[in-house]
């Protein structure tokens, strides 16, 4: 709801006159938006990628000083079991809430989805600033919470009662920044769907959307209607916190060997099951954009049609649905009948289906096409296999069965890491090699785009790979220093690998941040609009695009990928 | 209704409407308020507390809300969030009855 | 140059709705989710419970409290209609009528929330005062909101029908859905928490 003027447009500031903190702090513009996403979603991933690294320390070396930054972090430089708590829980808040869905939602919905469906702006603009910077207060209040008395948050991403009921301070801190971050997430949803669907260019149907749009407005569907109910239990749990009532607490409690004080009577599954009711379509918020991605980077480096593109759309929206009737997998071992389980083994494996077809469109879309190998293509191409290796270690927890003997060991955490590391992450670094051109008028190196792969690429699978084995060997999640066991100390050289390519992992890091802000004054220059010849919408702005994106307004004549026989686009904007 | 190109007259047909959906739901209040001194059983009650607030609850929909002609983009919506919110309400059969 | 947002006032010719119809309607369905959760909550604690009180909250002054709140819906609608029907006037009145009444809701429960404290029912005493204090201190946090809009549209927001009748007349079709939906939501609570034995 914003902007004056009459007739059927609505027009809002003309960009000459606006001043700096209009134009870039608190810009309506939806492509200042979506870098401001960006920028603070990469710093929030450094830091939570940061937290890890030190707790990798301790991982290989375990109650041995962390070297140079010890110091900085507690007085004899070891991390100590309680900070090891703390940074454990906010590497996964920070990464999920405050990383890669604000990199693959705020960041690339906010500047695409109105490019490629050929509006000038989101359908609202000061809505849109305000998502921005609601996140952003949400980061800075989780960032706080590490200053507090106690220090962050201890309880796991997942804050499970009764411990987090009766955790520190922090853990309220946290649950505030939780729901300023669902704010934020839910107003962002909004906006996504209106403009996509309202703000269409003349002839573009549904089914002339690109398949990132889709992808985009069926996980704003997910994140307008999962993010909900963990509103509400967070609103509860900070009641049992701060208002003394018993939601999660069951009659009967006793805390360090006192019983606790309260009425009782609540249940601590309940917040399990509202957690994963948000916390399972969550996992495909965090993979959708990635799979939109790769499908716009596929089509225009293999010079021909998305294979299957009706079937694709179909699989996502099924997928995006069935992903709400899942979530209960993720509590196999925490209190459930046989007929429950049996329920919702069974949605688990019907949901693999709708990722299979994905999978398989992909890998028959790259068939027969002339392949260009540049950087965006290989991080791209990665995905496939990275995600196809997450999805399917997924099965075996999906199962009842295995599941018992796998729950909350380190083959979990190999699992969705796979997902969403090399997956997810992947596909939006390729992202960022794609548009760079789009965005800044100029292209990334690629010469260190592809040292950036390359490191990337085996160092990851050098973290993840091992976990899946020492999760297989039985060894638990969560654990501060796993030698205490005989079959944790037998697996330790392990640890040490991951640490170590862990480490790798962070330097590969460099040149690509480093290429990220230097392309950006020094890079090749761009030529055209269009300059990997692709075909949808976005490719019709100038590179950068002006405020109001198109200058004169674009039309749809075909569905998003069409080549001719020579391995030209024939955009959708020619007529 | 809720469209653009509504005429004054049928403004005013509407709006004798809203009156006598407005009369419904002060007598629905009242059943639903005088059923509960019967002391019916705990199921009674919580059948007919529920038909009844449903019944008022849709009143308000289709006509405050005008869903009684809403579009389809709309409905859809509704429908699914409808779906969802049967999931979500499955929970409190999960740790009741399974 | 300028940025020009189509459909903000008349609705997009292929879904038959504006941006901000369709906005207002994804946002309750979030809404309906966020209750749902709640409405959940209620039914779990309630099972589980061994002792569930009844009878102890104040059901004539809810009773009241459903009649002011369907008043005002009764009210916001109207408001709505006399734009449609071009009297600016009618529609001040309305509006000002549906503010008054949401306040005199607030003021109701604020009463009762007082007499519960002193009597020592507090959200730390039964779950069922938890829940009950969870979801009417919610809801009035809706119905807060709403008396914030509605005033910025009775009173700064007004403006806009002097210089876009068709934009004014969507924006308080839009916040009268918004609170409807409030509206609804006490029809669900209102028998849940007072009458249910």
């Amino acid at each position: 709801m914003s902007g004056h003027g009459t007739g059927a447009g609505h027009a809002h500031e003309g960009h000459h006159e606006l001043p700096f903190w209009r134009k870039y702090i608190f810009s309506t513009d939806h492509k200042v938006i979506g870098l401001q996403y960006g920028i603070t979603a990469t710093f929030f991933l450094l830091f939570g990628f940061g937290l890890m690294l030190l707790m990798r320390w301790q991982l290989a070396f375990p109650g041995q000083a962390i070297p140079v930054i010890g110091k900085m972090i507690s007085d004899d430089g070891v991390l100590t079991p309680e900070l090891y708590n703390q940074f454990g829980a906010m590497h996964g808040t920070i990464m999920i809430f405050l990383g890669v869905v604000p990199m693959a939602v705020g960041a690339f919905a906010n500047y695409l989805v109105p490019l490629q469906v050929g509006a000038q702006d989101m359908a609202f603009p000061k809505l849109n600033s305000a998502s921005y910077w609601v996140y952003f207060c949400g980061g800075v209040v989780m960032l706080a919470s590490f200053f507090f008395e106690g220090g962050a948050a201890a309880s796991g991403w997942t804050s499970y009662p009764p411990l987090s009921d009766i955790a520190n301070n922090a853990q309220s801190v946290w649950l505030v920044g939780m729901v300023f971050l669902i704010t934020s997430s839910l107003l962002g949803g909004v906006n996504t769907i209106v403009t996509a669907i309202q703000l269409r260019a003349k002839g573009l149907g549904f089914m002339n959307w690109p398949v990132h749009v889709w992808a985009q407005v069926i996980t704003a569907f997910l994140l307008l209607l999962a993010f909900p109910p963990l509103e509400a239990a967070g609103v509860l749990q900070l009641m049992d916190r701060l208002a003394g009532t018993s939601f999660f607490l069951p009659s009967g409690l006793v805390v360090s060997g006192e019983p606790l004080k309260v009425s009782g009577g609540g249940n601590p599954l309940l917040w399990q099951h509202l957690f994963w009711f948000l916390a399972h379509p969550e996992v495909y918020v965090l993979i959708l954009p990635a799979v939109g991605i790769i499908g716009e980077i596929y089509v225009t480096n293999t010079r021909k049609p998305l294979y299957g593109y009706k079937t694709l759309v179909y699989s996502l929206i099924f997928l995006g649905f069935m992903s709400f009737i899942v979530w209960a997998h993720h509590m196999f071992m925490t209190g459930m009948g046989v007929t429950l389980s049996n329920f919702f083994q069974t949605t688990t494996m019907i949901i693999s289906i709708p990722s299979v077809i994905i999978l398989t469109t992909y890998l028959l879309t790259l068939w027969g096409g002339s392949i260009r190998y540049n950087t965006a293509m290989l991080f791209a191409l990665a995905f496939l296999p990275m995600f196809a290796i997450g999805g399917l270690t997924g099965l075996p927890l999906g199962l009842t069965a295995s599941d018992i003997h796998l729950h909350d060991t380190y083959y979990v955490i190999g699992h969705f890491h796979y997902v969403v590391a090399p997956g997810t992450l992947f596909a939006l670094m390729g992202g960022v090699y794609f548009w760079y051109p789009k965005i800044t008028g100029r292209f990334m190196s690629e010469t260190w785009g592809k040292i950036h792969f390359w490191g990337s690429i085996i160092a990851i699978n050098g973290i993840f790979m091992p976990m899946l084995f020492m999760g297989m060997a039985g060894v638990s999640r969560r654990l501060y220093d796993q030698t205490v066991y005989m079959h944790g100390a037998a697996t330790q050289n392990l640890n040490v690998l991951m640490s170590v390519s862990a480490w790798i992992l962070a330097v590969m890091q460099i040149p690509f941040v480093i290429n990220m802000f230097v392309s950006w004054k020094t890079g090749k220059k761009c030529e055209s609009n269009n300059p990997w010849d692709a075909t949808t919408l976005e490719w019709a702005a100038t590179c950068p695009p002006p405020h109001e994106n198109f200058t004169t307004p674009v039309e749809v004549y075909r569905d998003p990928y069409q080549f001719n026989t020579a391995n030209q686009a024939i955009p959708q904007f020619k007529a | 209704m809720g469209g653009h190109q509504m005429s004054v007259e049928e403004v005013k047909k509407h709006v004798k409407g809203y009156y006598m959906v407005f009369a419904a739901l002060l007598v629905l209040t009242g059943v639903t308020v005088a059923v509960s001194y019967l002391h019916l059983s705990v199921m009674g009650a919580v059948l007919v507390a529920l038909a009844v607030a449903s019944t008022k609850g849709s009143l308000v929909a289709l006509y405050f809300m005008h869903l009684i002609s809403e579009k389809a983009i709309i409905y859809a919506t509704l429908a699914l969030t409808a779906i969802l919110l049967l999931s979500l309400m499955m929970i409190s059969l999960y740790l009741t009855v399974f | 140059m300028s940025v020009i947002i189509p459909y903000v006032d008349e609705p997009h010719p292929m879904t038959g709705v504006t941006n901000a119809k369709l906005a207002i309607w994804l946002f309750l369905a979030s809404e309906v989710m966020l209750f749902g959760a709640l409405f959940s909550t209620y039914i779990i604690l309630r099972h589980g419970s061994t002792h569930w009180p009844s009878g102890e909250l104040n059901v004539p002054l809810a009773t009241i409290n459903t009649v002011i709140l369907i008043t005002s819906s009764v009210t916001m609608v109207m408001a709505w209609a006399s734009l449609k029907m071009k009297e600016f006037g009618k529609f001040k009145m309305h509006m000002a009528l549906t503010i008054l009444l949401s306040c005199i809701f607030l003021v109701v429960k604020g009463f009762e929330y007082h007499h519960k404290f002193e009597v020592g029912h507090t959200p730390a005493s039964h779950t069922f005062y938890a829940i009950y204090f969870a979801m009417t201190g919610l809801h009035g946090l809706h119905i807060l909101g709403g008396i914030a809009v509605n005033a910025y549209l009775l009173w700064p927001g007004s403006k806009m029908w002097l210089t876009e009748p068709e934009r004014f007349t969507g924006r308080i079709e839009v916040s009268g859905l918004y609170w409807h939906f409030v509206d609804l939501v006490w029809i669900f609570l209102f028998p849940m928490l007072y009458l249910l034995p």
